[in-house]
């Protein structure tokens, strides 16, 4: 409904409920730590800048003009011919799963130290580059946004 | 485990059905943000059910969650300033520094 609906609004609200959903999905995986991350920063982080973006360069009420069949055509045929090849050789595929699937959550103290140590599996080089491109983000949007 | 890939790979093609046909580049954005999301749910769910004991598929989402925020903040800063100088933000619009 998202990319359908014809108020912006709406389509906002919509994503809203496909992201709650998605951290809904984390929660059956038993990620618990990642269906809080996806709720606070893409819904209160991302959804709200779209929000307010929405008021700041649109007529909120207003509809949006309607696309042009040939495109909408296109998209569809496109789209559709894009699932169904994807979705052939997703279940045609033959899994080898694990022997015990793990059914308990991970560990927050193995995730802390996964995050911040410098062993073979563990993240300490992408979490500063991380910070890092969020710098350059913040200066990027300082800037790009700034009064003449 | 089919079934979580089935659903990633709807919200993935409607994120593309969106991004082929809105006009409005706010809504093409959300669009993205709808990919991402799926390309996450495929990450986490390889993870838990072929490789229980390892964690790079929630490390990659956690990333990639975070690099998605960063990107939709500077893309929709870039937004805010071509509606300044146009007053629109439609693709079919934007054509002053067309050539």
């Amino acid at each position: 409904m998202t990319v359908v609906s014809r108020k912006i609004l709406r389509a906002a609200t919509y994503l809203l409920f496909v992201l709650i959903a998605t951290a809904g999905y984390y929660v059956l995986l038993n990620y618990h730590f990642l269906a809080g991350i996806q709720i606070s920063v893409y819904v209160g982080g991302i959804l709200v800048l779209f929000v307010f973006s929405i008021f700041l360069t649109s007529q909120v009420g207003e509809k949006m003009p309607k696309v042009k069949l040939t495109k909408k055509i296109f998209g569809l045929v496109a789209s559709l011919f894009g699932a169904a090849l994807c979705l052939f050789v997703i279940l045609t595929q033959t899994y080898t799963y694990a022997d015990k699937v793990a059914d308990k959550e991970i560990d927050m103290h193995a995730i802390g130290q996964a995050l911040m140590g410098t062993e073979k599996f563990q993240y300490l080089l992408p979490f500063e580059a991380i910070s890092i491109l969020l710098l350059a983000c913040i200066i990027a949007g300082i800037l790009v946004a700034r009064k003449k | 485990m089919e079934f979580y890939l089935i659903v990633s790979t709807i919200m993935f093609f409607t994120g593309v059905y969106g991004f082929i046909t809105r006009h409005n580049m706010l809504a093409i954005l959300m669009s993205l943000e709808l990919i991402l999301n799926a390309v996450n749910i495929n990450f986490v769910v390889f993870n838990r059910f072929l490789f229980p004991g390892q964690m790079e598929g929630m490390f990659f989402s956690i990333f990639s969650i975070g690099v998605a925020a960063a990107e939709t903040a500077v893309a929709i800063a870039i937004i805010i300033n071509v509606f300044r100088n146009g007053k629109n933000i439609e693709t079919s619009e934007v054509k002053t520094m067309k050539h």
